[in-house]
């Protein structure tokens, strides 16, 4: 092979085409990293950037366009033929077998285990269980360990696909250092992420998608963000307005929604009271595992708490199986849509279940009532449609509709959002936050846990802040700031009041 | 609980379970001793092939309803070709092509699996009936002949040049047989990356894949290996019985059972070969103690089918405690 010129890419994709039968999901994709160079692929969901992203890892085949690898044509076969040519992805879902242990997980890949502790250490996971099924590991160690194997292999081409989500956030700031650095050393990164500021602090270029092409190459300087937007949107937008809604909707009479005391469940949360009130949207911070999961797991009735106490409109309820907290009026929208939708059934059914789950109602379903419930929710929710045969084929921002669409169609009283727009595209979770404003506005009470702090002055009244299982502040719509909400989510209470919830 | 037991757990568990029941057998025949472990051994060994069949497939994420079918394929043929050679029939070749022919067996199930994407339970059910058929056309009655030298290995227990009868006694030679194949086999596959490869196939398809594992050909390999073992399977039916035997016996189910019992999860990726083959003799001895205690046959099979249920239902729920604490 001819010496690699450092002005010419290491990968250049021009022009590539993929089509699912009458799907046409890239008609014109292009992609060119360079040397040492990180670049940032954007692209709302459907735009086809996992699919070029399947493409250039050789888990898809494409139709048409060139794909040259050090200036040589080609593509690779499958993703063990990508790895062999110096192209290593780390994908949002971690690809370690959950059966075998780290270190069997190494000898599959055949990566050398000295340097894959050294990354790991470097990437604060210094100690590694090595004889632990990898199925027993958290998430974020997970994606800790599989960047590590990544980078352990020493590729020329690293593809990062959202690599910050579900990690928290000191984590984060390791990753995106070791990225840089990698970058510095002469290694290509093609990142995918949609947080803006990540891709302002380590990104060189962001490659922007729309509707199966490649629109943009911009480089990325201050003010970059609105321009990126813009492309991905494909009009200009106004950005958000920090919630001018806050405490109005909150009406002090009577008891509220939700009154919830001295919860306690397992060993991650230990003692958690807070009110939420019918109008409200109330926000969730918390890092990583702080118990945030075990809550919502109790109110949406999957667990029952060792102590305290849950009041729904002022009387006490305990919930022992999901449809009590159904029952309650608490609907439950979890991070992970493949936990609330049936993948394989059309969309229609997936929004009706609701209506028909009780076994009071297992006999003749109205098809026609049920048709008209669920066309007003696609239509409220602006959800494309063109694949609703499985739920499965929808890209992952309309199956997230779907799974709020489903209690939009029943009638929402409670709604506990844990991590809504994980992995969501922007124009996507602008809709959410409409939503729920929307929802609340007509009466709703909303719990809205978030990994994405922004989240929490896009659309919430108020935040209480969890930290090591307890309430350890509140905090107003209009302090909401990413300074205050990160120092109090790392148990930093400089402030003055304490948790705003008489004991 | 430290990780080397809470991952062998469940296997010791099976194990003191069996001896708990070799208690219970002596207990309730005074007379049970080395012969009657020697033909319990002997009867179990077609159904530890079987499982050990059934257990490399179901590792892999896939299944194997055609273990039997090809296991009766196998005993007819080598009964076939040693017919009528007497005492100084070439056995090694035999034995050799028949191991051959069942790797090309469950090779081809494999293929066909992979090829035609259609889902495993369906396509090895089909190859199951063909199977049958083919072990009807080589052989259409039971018959053929076996070397005797052949029948020696798995007969009686083992005897050492050295070593007192009476210390050996209790070790029938088919156990040894038995270890001794599966190990051969099972051994260098787990520790190769080829082995990872099945256990990663079966434990997560899509991570397996993008680890860069070609899910294909390990899968093919998965059902070679698992043609592998039922061609001993019907070996040591024909080692056993003397003639070739074209009726599949009841293995399949029988071997199905076992994996499951012997901590093999069907949606694959756990589990090894020790629990099913221990699982094989737990299955095998309840069954004799039933006999001993005169129960009605019929009775049997719900007692088997219960104790099955309340293992693997208790086995579940250690596994839910150990997960909360």
């Amino acid at each position: 092979m001819a010496e690699t010129d450092s002005a010419s890419p290491v990968l250049d994709a021009t022009g590539v085409s993929k089509r699912f039968g009458p799907v046409v999901a890239l008609h014109d994709a292009a992609l060119r990293v360079g040397r040492g160079e990180i670049v940032a692929l954007m692209g709302a969901n459907g735009a086809g950037k996992s699919t070029l992203v399947k493409i250039l890892t050789g888990a898809l085949r494409h139709d048409g366009g060139t794909i040259r690898i050090r200036g040589r044509e080609g593509h690779f076969a499958s993703p063990a033929a990508a790895r062999a040519a110096g192209l290593v992805p780390v994908y949002q879902e971690p690809s370690l077998i959950p059966h075998l242990d780290v270190a069997d997980n190494l000898r599959l890949t055949r990566t050398p285990r000295e340097a894959f502790l050294r990354w790991a250490s470097e990437l604060g996971a210094p100690d590694v269980p090595l004889d632990e099924m990898t199925g027993r590991l958290p998430l974020a160690t997970l994606r800790i360990l599989d960047l590590a194997r990544a980078l352990a292999s020493e590729p020329e081409v690293l593809m990062l696909d959202e690599m910050t989500a579900a990690l928290p956030t000191d984590l984060v700031e390791r990753v995106l250092k070791v990225v840089r650095a990698q970058a510095d050393a002469g290694r290509s990164i093609i990142y995918i992420s949609h947080r803006f500021a990540e891709i302002a602090a380590i990104c060189d270029r962001a490659t922007v998608l729309r509707d199966g092409a490649t629109v943009a190459d911009l480089p990325v300087e201050p003010g970059v963000e609105e321009k990126i937007v813009e492309q991905m949107l494909g009009a200009a937008l106004t950005p958000v307005v920090p919630a001018a809604h806050a405490a109005a909707a909150v009406a002090a009479a009577g008891p509220p929604r939700l009154r919830v005391r001295g919860l306690s469940v397992g060993p991650r949360l230990s003692d958690v009271s807070f009110d939420l009130r019918a109008g409200e949207v109330l926000g969730v911070v918390a890092l990583e595992g702080q118990g945030q999961d075990q809550l919502f797991d109790a109110l949406a009735g999957f667990r029952r708490p060792d102590r305290g106490t849950i009041e729904v409109d002022g009387t006490a309820r305990s919930f022992r199986h999901p449809a009590d907290a159904i029952a309650a009026g608490h609907t439950l929208v979890p991070g992970n849509r493949a936990d609330a939708l049936l993948m394989v059934r059309p969309v229609r059914e997936n929004i009706a279940l609701p209506l028909i789950a009780r076994p009071a109602k297992w006999g003749p379903i109205n098809m026609r009532e049920e048709a008209a419930i669920v066309a007003e929710a696609i239509a409220r929710l602006q959800i494309d449609t063109r694949a609703q045969g499985e739920a499965r084929r929808l890209s992952g921002g309309n199956q997230q509709k779907v799974t709020i669409a489903r209690w939009i169609a029943t009638g929402v009283r409670t709604l506990l959002l844990f991590d809504p727009t994980r992995g969501i595209d922007v124009r996507t979770k602008r809709q959410i936050y409409g939503l729920v404003r929307d929802l609340a506005a007509q009466g709703a009470a909303i719990l809205f846990y978030t990994s994405e702090l922004k989240e929490i002055q896009a659309a919430c009244d108020r935040s209480i802040v969890i930290f090591n299982g307890r309430v350890v502040d509140e905090i107003a719509a209009g302090e909401a700031t990413e300074a205050n909400l990160m120092r109090a989510a790392y148990g930093l209470t400089g402030r003055d009041h304490a948790a705003g919830v008489p004991a | 609980m430290s990780r080397a037991l809470r991952r062998n757990g469940w296997v010791l568990g099976l194990v003191v379970l069996f001896l708990a029941l070799l208690a219970f057998t002596k207990a309730i025949q005074p007379g049970f001793g080395a012969s009657g472990l020697e033909s319990l051994a002997r009867a179990a060994l077609p159904f530890a092939f079987a499982t050990a069949a059934m257990a490399v497939v179901v590792i892999a994420g896939g299944i194997d309803l055609s273990v039997a079918s090809m296991m009766a394929v196998a005993s007819v043929t080598a009964a076939v070709l040693m017919q009528g050679h007497g005492a100084g029939a070439p056995t090694l070749p035999i034995v050799l092509a028949v191991l051959g022919l069942g790797v090309a067996m469950g090779a081809l199930n494999g293929l066909l699996v992979v090829l035609t994407r259609v889902p495993d339970i369906v396509v090895t059910l089909a190859m199951m009936y063909v199977w049958e058929g083919a072990a009807l056309l080589i052989l259409n009655a039971p018959g053929g002949a076996a070397d005797p030298a052949l029948r020696a290995i798995v007969l009686g227990p083992v005897t050492l040049p050295f070593v007192p009868a009476a210390w050996t006694a209790w070790l029938p030679k088919a156990v040894v047989v038995l270890a001794v194949a599966v190990a051969v086999v099972w051994v260098p596959l787990k520790r190769s990356r080829l082995g990872l490869s099945i256990y990663a196939i079966g434990s997560d398809a899509t991570a397996a894949f993008r680890s860069g594992v070609a899910i294909g050909p390990v899968k093919v390999a998965a059902y070679a290996v698992a043609g592998l073992f039922a061609a001993m399977g019907g070996l040591s039916v024909t080692m056993g019985t003397g003639i070739g035997e074209p009726i599949p016996g009841p293995y399949l189910l029988a071997a199905v059972a076992a994996v499951v019992l012997g901590g093999v999860a069907l949606t694959g990726g756990q589990g090894g070969l020790l629990g099913p083959i221990v699982a094989v003799f737990i299955l095998r001895l309840v069954r004799l103690d039933l006999t001993l205690m005169s129960v009605d046959p019929n009775v049997t099979a719900i007692v088997e089918g219960t104790i099955m249920a309340v293992v693997v239902m208790a086995g579940g729920l250690i596994a839910l405690r150990g997960r909360r604490a």
